[in-house]
């Protein structure tokens, strides 16, 4: 059995919901598990990508330290929601890893061509 | 068609439980079968036995043990989700020498690795958002 590729879907912000993180530690167990994944960046999820993230006055975990470590799980498959990134005017160089850009019209069937989708 | 499903949301906040409870009835009535129910987040609350709504509310956790005694369901509640919002089974309540245990019936507490082991042996597994 060819083993499944699935989606992981980041819908919020990196604050303020603990959805955001708890996507990324679903994302990381399935690093470990090997199984191929690709994580795909929408509306305000965009904002998690951020580089120079300082969490410190909120006493939260700094989300952009865990995005940061991904190429380390080999997880490098990163898509983001072009539109979403304009509307926000935010270009590749804020971000902490590279992403590739996805048109609106584009992500319905980039999200078929996954086996499974979880989305946060 | 085996499903599984991903519960996200707080049982007396978010109508996806109600939702995802529906969902998992038909998906039964309809010859199918439920692989695991993992419910990570919010959707921890779900197995907090202690919950006491009102006669005239469902008791969701009771609702969601029932289903997994009638059909025979894995029901897993994320154990780093559970234990920080005070859901816990008896051995953790031990390990953290808590005084008491609230885990309803049915369900057992285990790691993020159910979750993509659900999905690597599911046809379909089914997110209910928050």
């Amino acid at each position: 059995m060819a083993p499944k590729r699935t989606l992981i879907v980041c819908r919020k912000p990196p604050y303020g919901n603990a959805l955001a993180r708890e996507a990324l530690d679903v994302a990381l167990t399935a690093a470990v598990f090997e199984q191929p994944l690709a994580m795909l960046f929408i509306g305000d999820g965009v904002w998690q990508l951020l580089d120079q993230q300082d969490s410190a006055g909120i006493k939260q975990k700094n989300h952009s330290k865990v995005i940061s470590a991904f190429p380390l799980y080999e997880l490098t498959e990163l898509y983001i929601d072009a539109d979403a990134m304009q509307q926000r005017q935010l270009s590749h160089d804020h971000f902490v890893v590279a992403v590739k850009p996805l048109a609106a019209d584009e992500l319905g069937d980039f999200i078929a061509r996954f086996d499974t989708v979880l989305s946060f | 068609m085996q499903f599984s499903l991903l519960i996200l949301g707080s049982p007396y906040s978010s109508q996806s439980v109600g939702t995802a409870h529906r969902f998992a009835e038909a998906t039964l009535e309809s010859g199918h079968s439920l692989y695991r129910i993992f419910f990570y987040h919010d959707g921890v609350y779900c197995g907090n036995q202690l919950s006491c709504p009102p006669q005239d509310e469902p008791n969701i956790p009771a609702q969601w043990s029932a289903l997994a005694a009638q059909h025979d369901i894995d029901l897993v509640v994320c154990i780093a989700s559970a234990l920080k919002r005070g859901v816990i089974d008896s051995d953790e309540a031990e390990r953290y020498e808590q005084s008491a245990a609230n885990l309803a019936a049915n369900f057992s507490i285990s790691g993020l690795g159910q979750l993509i082991d659900a999905n690597i042996h599911s046809d379909r597994v089914i997110t209910f958002g928050p």
